[in-house]
């Protein structure tokens, strides 16, 4: 549906920042990706990784150094001369702030995107009326239709938005962070709305996101992107389960790192020596015997026991330093070996520090991470 | 735009030359430089031109003629003395009520900003000439009401002395404004851990507050003594009669006396301009230099100094001081109004007012005239100046347009143009130029429009800053190109911002002087000029009721500028 090859941007900046050639820094490097018809697919990073950027190329709001933007069978962008102005993309976009004009109605806003089109191609009065009307009613903002834009309500904007943003059905809707500017608890429940019109609607969206768990609760595909780079790109639950370095790792949810030599390997079986213990995983990956590596393993994947298991592969002993009553959970830092591990558990189990545990997982819950 | 880029697939730098050159913005953007370029560079071109030629070519003769004059020394000493004087004075009470507005529990406070839109109401000429009715040697009120206690003559406002305290007086209410500013942004812990320290008031006033706020007093020293030399209505007013010159007043002069040196009143202008222009350059480098260094902190809303036992005192230097800059000088003007003839108050001076002058006013020839040409002129320039500068604010907030920043300093240079200057600068091109607009109200319209470029900049500017970039992102995604764009989302959202400026050019175009002096013709008078030309055929009754009337209809004006300017959050 979408499909960026090869892009790169840069900005004329101080070097300092992130890559820079001839006094330029590249806000996105060397960018590839493809988004399917129907999908969800976020761009996730820290600011400044140039996922913003990324979304505003394909919007025509940034004109690209180089690469090639296609969406559908339209090529947008190719680097070579073409450059299709924003306005002539015939997408959509929610913006950060939702960029509703305050000196307009609710209809005003919506009925926009139709009244500007070329003579040709703009749809007559009644008909206007009658699919903001619809749109409107999907957004279940039929009722305030009349109303002043900046009169509504934080959750009323963002839907207000979207409305303006899918009133020309478009190929692809780009959402920049729509859901930064509310409340936590209001962030929560928006974002399983915002799933469930994406869902049916069906329209493909390019979602950029800094909040990881947003990301993974919302998409079909993550892609994560740090310094211009992507640098995974996968199923919520895959780049969530095997992250393929330790910035990823570290950027989604928080990870244990034992760093170690790889002692042994049978088929997927490896065995690492790691300043905790000799651990055991499972990694497809074709690290030589020797190899330095780090092991990365979440804190709700351990476990601790006071007596300990007995004969479990990963099982190592440890001494509980510090613990954190979290509501919903509880965090212990245990010393194992010359390491340290975190572990997250039920709140019912809470113990002092200074006792002496066992702290346990299974080999299929510990990830090989490539040392960088 | 559409076309061109979907149909002009050549690959290369260019296509993209080519596209990027002819995008609708960039040619509004080359249109707009082209327009204010022309409205702010021409007239310098010219004024440098004729005074650096004679009939034979390039010539230094203007110079020679206007510096080698055995009097010059005296011209620069007195405009020294003069701005300097003004600056000093303005600054001094500028600072001290300043400091006990911002910093103290003064009461009175509703006066502090009453008497800082004062010199947008009444025009210099008219409080030059309030002045002339209160402190003239021979007809001053306040020299006869003193004549039984100290004899004939107390004050004499045709000096010097005379010409710095109505100067400093009329731009002392700007000098407040700046230092308000400049109080504002300081933060008040650090004068309160001066106190905690165990200093006295007035030692933390000289030890801490005086030096956080030193870049502040020099940048508006700086500005004052510019606004100083460049006034023409006071010199001329007050100097002229005892044969005080300044650098305008002499300009003046020497382009109304026959035979007219061009060159010479050029090389005057010349060097003017370049007095004011380095004024101006200094004091930005020194406010840059601590612009952003403003001392910070959270707890800007401090609890004012109590003055205790001080309080009744600095309360009544205060009404004092609104007294003689406010109130004297619109009830010398109303009171000469009132009277049939101009006499020292007494009993059958009261008896015998009535409003016979402001009937009279208006049945001079002249003046109806007048008053319509400011109107035309006003409304005029200020619709030219905030259309341009609405597209021009747009190409240098918005467009991205590599040089951009050009055109804001083009739009913001005739800032440093004493208007006299400009009206020179705009005589010397008509004068030269086939264009048969000398002597029609064209010239004053582009003139306006020249010197008010940069208010409108301002104004348009900030206005656009306030709007979110997002929002017109979000027009050019649903399918909006420049124009509709622009129509459609920008327009309608600075037009507060717009309507603002509008109304605070048309203020000052209403009254202005030092440009229109050169370049009038008779019947093409504006109000300011009507009062000149009473002054000068010594009618003081209807100049009076004129001045009444013009006072009125401008604080109208500004306080519809002001409830425009509140709304949109801007301040003049």
């Amino acid at each position: 549906m979408l499909t960026i090859s090869n892009l790169v941007k840069s900005f004329a900046g101080e070097a300092s920042r992130r890559r820079a050639t001839a006094g330029r820094v590249l806000a996105v490097d060397d960018v590839s990706l493809e988004v399917g018809e129907g999908e969800m697919f976020t761009l996730l990073g820290p600011s400044g990784c140039g996922k913003t950027t990324t979304l505003r190329a394909v919007a025509g709001l940034e004109r690209p150094d180089s690469g090639r933007i296609v969406v559908g069978d339209r090529v947008l962008f190719d680097g070579e001369g073409l450059n299709v102005p924003a306005n002539r993309r015939g997408l959509g976009m929610v913006f950060q702030s939702y960029a509703i004009w305050p000196h307009m109605t609710v209809f005003d806003n919506v009925a926009f995107p139709l009244q500007v089109r070329k003579r040709s191609q703009r749809p007559g009065k009644r008909e206007i009326r009658e699919r903001v009307a619809k749109v409107l009613e999907t957004m279940e903002l039929g009722h305030l239709a009349d109303r002043q834009a900046t009169k509504l309500s934080g959750g009323q904007q963002q839907r207000l938005a979207l409305a303006r943003a899918i009133i020309i059905e478009p190929p692809l809707m780009l959402l920049d962070e729509p859901l930064s500017n509310l409340d936590a608890k209001l962030r929560e429940s928006l974002r399983y709305e915002l799933k469930r019109l994406q869902r049916e609607l069906g329209i493909t969206s390019v979602y950029v996101t800094h909040d990881q768990i947003e990301a993974l609760a919302l998409s079909t595909t993550i892609a994560v992107m740090k310094e211009g780079n992507v640098l995974q790109t996968g199923r919520p639950r895959e780049v969530y389960e095997t992250p393929n370095c330790r910035f990823v790792a570290e950027f989604i949810g928080t990870s244990n790192f034992l760093r170690g030599r790889v002692a042994a390997r049978e088929g997927d079986r490896v065995d690492i020596d790691t300043e905790a213990g000799r651990v055991r995983l499972e990694s497809a990956a074709r690290v030589p015997v020797g190899a330095e590596v780090l092991a990365a393993v979440r804190p709700e994947s351990l476990e601790i026991s006071t007596t300990g298991w007995g004969n479990r592969v990963n099982e190592w002993p440890g001494t509980v330093t510090n613990r954190a009553f979290l509501g919903d959970a509880i965090d212990h830092i245990v010393r194992v070996g010359q390491g340290s591990l975190r572990v997250r558990g039920n709140p019912s189990v809470s113990i002092k520090p200074g006792t002496e545990i066992f702290v346990a997982t299974e080999p299929g819950k510990v990830t090989l991470v490539p040392v960088g | 735009m559409a076309t061109l880029a979907t149909r002009a697939r050549r690959p290369g730098a260019l296509a993209r030359w080519r596209e990027v050159l002819l995008r609708p913005r960039t040619l509004v953007a080359a249109a707009i430089t082209v327009v204010v370029g022309y409205l702010a560079l021409i007239p310098l071109v010219y004024l440098l031109w004729t005074t650096f030629s004679d009939a034979q070519g390039f010539s230094l003769g203007g110079f020679a003629r206007a510096y080698g004059d055995a009097r010059i020394g005296e011209l620069v000493g007195n405009s020294l003395w003069f701005a300097a004087g003004a600056a000093v004075l303005s600054l001094a009470v500028g600072t001290a009520l300043a400091y006990f507005n911002v910093r103290t529990d003064v009461p009175f406070k509703a006066l502090f900003f009453a008497a800082s839109i004062i010199p947008l109401i009444i025009p210099g000429i008219l409080y030059t000439i309030a002045w002339i009715f209160l402190a003239s040697p021979t007809i001053g009120l306040l020299n006869s009401l003193l004549e039984p206690v100290l004899g004939p003559g107390t004050f004499d406002v045709f000096t010097v002395w005379g010409m710095i305290w109505v100067e400093g007086l009329h731009l002392s209410p700007i000098a407040f404004l700046f230092m308000v500013a400049a109080f504002r942004s300081t933060d008040p812990s650090l004068e309160e851990s001066s106190l905690m320290s165990g200093a006295t008031r007035v030692q933390t006033f000289r030890r801490v507050t005086l030096p956080l706020v030193r870049p502040a007093l020099l940048s508006a020293a700086l500005i004052m003594g510019v606004r100083s030399l460049e006034s023409f209505e006071v010199p001329a007013l007050l100097g002229l009669q005892n044969g005080i010159y300044v650098f305008t007043s002499r300009i003046y002069q020497v382009l109304r006396s026959f035979p007219v040196d061009f060159a010479g009143a050029g090389a005057l202008a010349v060097g003017l301009l370049a007095v004011a222009a380095l004024g101006i350059w200094l004091s930005n480098v020194l406010s840059r230099g601590h612009a952003g260094g403003t001392i910070t902190g959270k707890g800007f809303r401090p609890r004012p100094i109590d003055l205790g036992r001080w309080k009744p005192v600095v309360g009544g230097g205060i009404l004092l001081y609104f007294f003689v800059t406010v109130l004297a000088p619109l009830m010398v003007l109303l009171y000469t109004a009132l009277l049939p003839y101009y006499r020292p108050p007494s009993a059958e001076a009261f008896a015998s007012m009535n409003l016979d002058n402001f009937v009279a006013v208006f049945n001079l020839p002249s003046v109806p005239t007048a008053l319509r040409n400011s109107l035309v002129l006003g409304g005029g320039a200020a619709t030219i100046v905030m259309a341009l500068m609405a597209v021009a604010a747009w190409v240098v907030v918005r467009s991205g347009i590599p040089g951009r920043q050009l055109l804001d300093h083009i739009a913001f240079s005739p800032l440093v143009i004493p208007g006299l200057v400009l009206g020179v600068g705009i005589a010397f091109v008509y004068l030269r130029s086939p264009l048969p607009i000398y002597g029609t109200l064209l010239i004053l319209l582009i003139a306006y429009c020249t010197r008010y470029l940069p208010y409108g900049m301002r104004y348009a500017v900030s206005g656009m800053q306030t709007i979110s970039a997002e929002l017109e992102e979000s027009a050019q995604v649903s399918g909006a190109g420049w124009w509709s764009t622009f129509r459609r989302v920008l327009l309608p959202l600075i037009a507060p911002a717009l309507l603002a400026g509008w109304v605070y050019i048309f203020v000052v175009s209403f009254r202005e002087l030092s440009s229109s002096i050169l370049l009038y013709t008779p019947g093409n008078e504006v109000l300011s000029i009507s009062i000149w030309e009473l002054y000068a055929n010594a009618r003081f009754g209807e100049l009076s009721a004129l001045g009444v009337i013009m006072v009125l209809v401008l604080a109208v004006l500004v306080a519809v500028a002001y409830k425009v300017g509140a709304r949109v959050g801007l301040k003049s």
